[in-house]
């Protein structure tokens, strides 16, 4: 009985010995694919955002942690473009609450003038074929806040068209637009308060040289 | 212990006892993952592999494993498997990974694997189980890709849309506009969508069975018809 019962145990570990071990060699032999898959992501997203030849360092490594109310709370890496050492757009990874369906997390890069140079979905859950206008594959959308700034137009007219504002939404979508819109606003104004910050922080950054 | 036919095993799989349409098992992703035929192509060949795996290794340690500890065995089984497809996706169709998300390591929890594990492959050959993981992965597979086709016509009016996220660029020229400037039809892209269009399948399937069961009964009588000599 107890001899039994040892069998089986001692059956049980050895195949998840087994288990784990196949799993241990898998990972080993596709951990540098995936890492440089996940880097290609980025810097793909990175680029749509931002054209690869308008700054000159390494921006996936050129990164800043910054937490703020402004950009969703919690903490959320900025990627710093710079030419010559000097300071080009800051793209925020930023998170909208106010989605239809839960968070939307987004990529907003601003120039260093203040003007939007782009804004991308990374990430959100709206209802397909209302509120997933705002992928840039499904809809045009997206891409009209390039070039806007806080000025441009006024800060109260940073919002959808049934707010008030200057910005479209969609047929049947108004809040998935709504927190978009917001959200873009928010990191221009953060923008506007810390742009120093934004770009001082980690001096000592070997991205940042080269 | 009856030994079934290779044949009869392939034809069980595709047809008389397809996961998808006859045991109903792995509804989950089968309803969430075929929103397009590329999607559905995609989760259903994973699976499909998962069986092979599962249903060989299963196969192979069946004279040996303690009964009171099967079960355990075959969880432990199918975990690292899909656990290494997962990983071996994220690395090589990355795209494809992103887009089925969750949905992969959830192949660990789809019942077919485990029931194919505890009905067949413990009781029969290694190639015996070989035939019916294959047979059943791809019936899975074929139930997966009929639901993505009708959904995505129906929804994008397209088919094929993004093929080259797994079968790599070359295969961009594949995607198939069925109608230009199509404006959607946002049900079949929403999981409604999902049931209605399984619901049609299996009414389908049945209507084809009773068919096919009426044509064979009335060969009978006539057979029976037939003077005797």
């Amino acid at each position: 009985m107890i001899r039994n019962v040892v069998i089986s145990a001692l059956l049980l570990a050895l195949f998840g010995l087994t288990g784990a071990a196949l799993v241990a060699a898998v990972h080993q032999g596709t951990q540098a694919r995936i890492e440089a898959n996940r880097k290609a992501d980025t810097l793909e997203r990175l680029h749509a955002i931002l054209p690869e030849g308008e700054y000159d360092n390494a921006i996936t490594q050129d990164t800043v942690r910054l937490s703020h109310p402004l950009l969703g709370g919690g903490e959320r890496t900025v990627y710093r473009a710079r030419r010559d050492g000097r300071p080009v757009a800051a793209v925020f990874s930023v998170v909208a609450h106010g989605g239809y369906a839960g968070d939307i997390k987004l990529l907003v890069g601003v120039r260093a003038d203040g003007r939007v140079a782009g804004v991308r979905v990374v990430e959100h859950h709206e209802t397909p074929g209302l509120g997933d206008g705002i992928e840039a594959d499904k809809s045009d959308w997206i891409r009209g806040f390039d070039g806007r700034s806080l000025g441009d137009p006024p800060r109260e007219d940073w919002a959808v068209r049934r707010d008030g504002g200057d910005f479209d939404q969609f047929t049947g979508a108004t809040i998935t637009p709504r927190a978009v819109v917001e959200a873009v606003r928010d990191t221009l104004i953060y923008f506007r308060d810390h742009r120093d910050q934004v770009f001082a922080q980690n001096r000592q950054n070997p991205g940042e040289a080269s | 212990m009856s030994t079934r036919s290779y044949r009869r095993i392939v034809a069980d799989g595709f047809w008389y006892n397809n996961p998808g349409l006859v045991q109903l098992l792995g509804l989950c992703p089968l309803l969430a993952i075929s929103g397009t035929v590329v999607n559905a192509l995609g989760l259903g060949l994973a699976t499909t592999l998962t069986l092979v795996a599962s249903n060989l290794s299963v196969s192979a340690i069946r004279n040996w494993v303690r009964p009171e500890i099967r079960i355990p065995v075959y969880v432990l089984i199918i975990a690292s498997v899909v656990t290494a497809i997962e990983l071996a996706m994220n690395a090589y169709f990355h795209e494809l990974y992103l887009i089925l998300g969750i949905f992969i390591p959830l192949i660990v929890t789809n019942c077919a694997i485990i029931g194919r594990a505890e009905a067949f492959a413990s009781k029969n050959s290694m190639p015996r189980a070989l035939v019916d993981a294959l047979a059943m992965g791809l019936g899975f597979t074929a139930v997966l890709v009929a639901l993505g086709g009708l959904r995505e016509a129906l929804g994008q009016g397209t088919l094929f849309a993004q093929a080259h996220l797994m079968f790599g660029d070359m295969a961009r020229g594949l995607t198939l506009t069925l109608v230009e400037d199509y404006r959607g039809f946002l049900l079949a892209v929403l999981p409604p969508g999902a049931f209605i269009g399984l619901g049609l399948l299996l009414a389908l399937k049945n209507a084809v069975d009773e068919h096919l069961e009426r044509r064979a009964a009335r060969r009978r009588t006539a057979m029976a018809e037939q003077p005797q000599t």
